[in-house]
């Protein structure tokens, strides 16, 4: 395990992204449409989805690489059940020792086990994890916060229908055709406010290599999740207010309102990221306004 | 009393989970007195000290809204090298608050824990420091940590200037979890985890939380 480079300040962003003709988050609960805020008409993408990009982007971008192991993968390969952890540690007292079962009897041996993790896996170090390894279930929390992303403007979702000249089931041949639908976001810009905490990362052992490479992450997610439902989707902007102590020096909502995104006076309709301004106000003092993209 | 605090603490949702609804979350309507403790831990919290929530005012008409997620279904364990969302996934709907505004009034008791150097005026000064330049050691939460709490301190003693949408109405919210108790054995592991309930009514929109005397008897 190389020594990390301990984060000593606190942290928010702000990152703007935007869908073009595709649906950036399906709603399970209104058969895959858009997720939509019903009483402003503003769309939402959740924190867990977006969560899971910056998974996939470290699986990637990492991989094979020691200690940026992803936990929570999206399609398995080989789901056998492996006891590393304890075989790293062959002296460890066991409480129980069942093939499906084992609990480390020594809190201190707990900790050990959940420290090992944390080193292990990217996304245990990052947003943290319920494990059944720790202290009172080994609660790991991350130091690394999403919120729910918010489109500025309403959006208005369409419904596509597309025909394909093929049938799946042999009693559809004479139809020659099949039909499917496909919901998509003409366009939406959406904002996303994040938080890193400087002590939960020092608790996970979350060090400034990892801080690039969430940045990383969040800047070239959407390069590496194209499909036909997603439809074009970027990054656009990524704003980092770092704060000089680890605590702190402004409160976060202040800092986010310095971000203010409008839409140009001339345009009624939004289409894409330049019929929107993006004013960034000056910082107070104590706050370093990193602009990555 | 010399010691209390008033938060005023604000975010777009909220889910402060029904024990008794929590595979489909389902929050109640307004912020329990623990996750109130849990905002207030968020921003000063040492072994020291005990926050003692006092009253909740709420500020905001209580207002639902659904939202259904994929999680995963398992615990994190070293047994597994990860959990793959294919094969150990599940949709969960949760009723969460939206458009949430509360004051939370507090004050800390000191614990048996205290050492020479812990006195009431440094932790006081402390937490009011913090609050007061929007420090935290970790982002406060509504309930779930994908709803973050933006948080001011009130800087005046009386709440004149703060209207709550339910002023001049008085509603039985029924019973509430209170908070957790949790006992130690004497190697300093959590033997047993008591929940403790109350019955919150919310009179002019304040709820006056009863003490842990009370409640935890």
């Amino acid at each position: 395990m190389t020594m990390k480079t301990q984060i000593e300040n606190r942290y928010e962003f702000v990152l703007l992204f935007d869908v073009e003709n595709g649906n950036p988050n399906g709603d399970p609960d209104a058969g895959n449409l858009p997720r939509i805020d019903p009483e402003t008409g503003c769309g939402l993408v959740t924190d867990v989805c977006l969560k899971r990009k910056v998974r996939n982007y470290v699986e990637l971008a990492r991989a094979g690489e020691d200690s940026y192991d992803i936990y929570i993968k999206e399609a398995a390969i080989l789901n056998q059940l492996n006891k590393e952890a304890f075989e790293a540690h062959p002296d460890m007292e066991l409480k129980e020792n069942k093939a499906d079962k084992l609990v480390a009897k020594k809190k201190e041996d707990q900790q050990t086990l959940a420290q090992w993790m944390c080193n292990k896996y990217y996304d245990i170090r990052a947003f943290g994890a319920v494990m059944t390894t720790g202290v009172n279930c080994g609660q790991v929390r991350g130091p690394v916060q999403f919120s729910f992303s918010k489109s500025l403007d309403p959006i208005t979702p369409v419904d596509v229908t597309i025909t394909r000249m093929a049938v799946t089931n042999e009693k559809d041949a004479e139809k020659e055709r099949t039909m499917g639908r496909k919901s998509i976001v003409p366009y939406g810009l959406y904002r996303l406010e994040g938080f890193i905490s400087a002590p939960l990362a020092n608790q996970t052992n979350f060090g400034t290599e990892d801080l690039e490479l969430l940045w990383e992450s969040l800047m070239f997610m959407f390069d590496h999740d194209r499909s036909a439902a997603r439809g074009k989707m970027a990054a656009q902007k990524l704003i980092v207010f770092q704060h000089e102590s680890r605590l702190g020096n402004a409160p976060a909502h202040k800092l986010f309102n310095l971000v203010q995104v409008s839409r140009k006076q001339d345009c009624d309709v939004p289409r894409s990221f330049s019929d929107y301004e993006v004013n960034i106000e000056a910082a107070p003092s104590g706050i370093t306004i990193l602009e990555k993209l | 009393m010399g010691y209390g605090i008033k938060l005023r603490v604000w975010g777009d949702y909220a889910c402060f989970t029904r024990p008794e609804m929590k595979v489909e979350r389902v929050s109640y309507d307004v912020i329990t007195p623990s996750a109130a403790r849990g905002i207030l831990e968020a921003l000063h919290w040492k072994p020291a000290i005990r926050w003692v929530v006092d009253r909740i005012h709420v500020m905001k008409p209580i207002m639902f809204d659904n939202v259904r997620r994929n999680e995963v279904e398992s615990k994190a364990s070293p047994k597994k090298t990860a959990i793959y969302t294919s094969l150990e996934t599940q949709q969960r709907a949760a009723t969460i608050l939206k458009n949430v505004e509360y004051i939370i009034e507090a004050h800390f008791e000191m614990t048996e824990n205290r050492g020479e150097e812990d006195t009431p005026e440094k932790h006081y000064n402390i937490a009011m420091r913090r609050a007061r330049q929007g420090q935290c050691f970790h982002r406060p939460y509504f309930g779930t940590r994908e709803f973050p709490v933006n948080f001011e301190l009130v800087e005046d003693e009386d709440l004149q200037g703060f209207v709550s949408y339910y002023r001049d109405t008085s509603q039985d919210l029924g019973y509430m979890l209170y908070d957790q108790k949790y006992e130690l054995d004497d190697k300093g592991e959590v033997k047993r985890v008591t929940p403790y309930f109350f019955r919150a009514q919310m009179v002019d929109g304040v709820i006056a939380v009863p003490s842990p005397q009370e409640v935890m008897r």
